[in-house]
């Protein structure tokens, strides 16, 4: 049990500071962090290469992202309506 | 939580708020100080019967009454301006937590790791438990580990509120479409209040806040029971 919430403790993490939104509004980071996982799981599959470094900016925007907002984006991804350019 | 008849602050649970406070005693004391004095001078001009009619000016008088407020006004500013750099300062958080402010609820999400998502309604003035606070109660409260950085992003899904907890020192306006950080250290387990800071309907008034702050081992207990309730 304790060895199990030692292992928790340290890989308990979550977004990190990110110098390119260093102030209150975190609008852009979500939004970046969306697409940017978006764009390289396009490139990488494109590729024909494992989508796992991707990861990194889901686990990003899931952090960061109100769900009702990924829900939307989702929807409108798979609508091919999202306004973003992935 | 607030007091009938309170004068000052609620107790600091943050470091930030401890700072603020002394702060304010450091300014009020000076307000005090300033105008017990000019209350003095101004009780002393008209309770005399003396009369002067032949001072026109006086250079030293002059200076001292302008030096001085200056070295006043410096010293308010300097633990000021400390302050404002402090709240501004890079904290690498520990959790973030989404505070989304709906007509008239709030509704926090945990996604760092899983989906713990919930409401927060005020439980009404007649559901109340015998020691519950009236209008400050919520059936879900946010829960947070105690002596680490939460990271709060608030925004809202309809219109304008604001999340405030002023024990913790926090206040952060819900903008819809809009992300807004703030931070907290929460220095000290106990249950702290809000209520939403800007007016925003009906309503405006029993949508309160309600942030519980409990050791790791308590916040890890309490997200395994809402991942299983999910």
């Amino acid at each position: 049990m304790s060895n199990n919430f030692e292992d928790k403790i340290r890989s308990y993490s979550t977004a990190p500071f990110d110098a390119r939104f260093p102030n209150t509004n975190q609008t852009r980071n979500c939004f970046q962090n969306y697409l940017d996982f978006h764009r390289c799981s396009k490139a990488l599959s494109a590729k024909n290469q494992d989508t796992a470094p991707c990861e990194w900016f889901q686990k990003v925007y899931k952090s960061l992202c109100p769900n009702s907002w990924v829900t939307k984006w989702d929807e409108q991804v798979d609508n091919g309506n999202f306004a973003g350019r992935i | 939580m607030a007091h009938p008849s309170q004068l000052g602050f609620q107790d600091a649970a943050s470091p930030v708020m401890e700072e603020l406070l002394h702060f304010h005693d450091h300014a009020l004391m000076i307000v005090f100080l300033i105008s017990t004095l000019v209350l003095y001078i101004i009780v002393a001009m008209v309770s005399t019967k003396l009369t002067n009619m032949y001072i026109l000016d006086s250079q030293e008088i002059e200076i001292i009454w302008t030096v001085l407020p200056a070295i006043i006004l410096i010293l308010i500013a300097l633990p000021s301006l400390r302050i404002l750099y402090l709240m501004d300062e890079i904290n690498n958080p520990h959790l973030s937590v989404k505070a989304i402010g709906h007509q008239w609820y709030w509704s926090y999400e945990y996604t760092d790791y899983q989906e713990i998502a919930f409401d927060s309604y005020m439980i009404p003035t007649q559901d109340l438990a015998p020691g519950q606070f009236r209008l400050l109660e919520v059936d879900h409260r946010m829960v947070v580990p105690t002596e680490a950085p939460v990271r709060v992003l608030v925004t809202a899904e309809d219109v304008l509120h604001s999340w405030a907890v002023p024990a913790l020192g926090v206040k952060m306006d819900a903008v819809p479409g809009r992300l807004n950080q703030t931070a907290f250290i929460a220095s000290r387990p106990g249950v702290f209040y809000g209520q939403c800071s800007e007016i925003c309907g009906a309503n405006h008034s029993f949508m309160p806040i309600v942030v519980e702050a409990v050791p790791l081992m308590y916040f890890q207990d309490w997200s395994t029971l809402m991942l299983e309730d999910a």
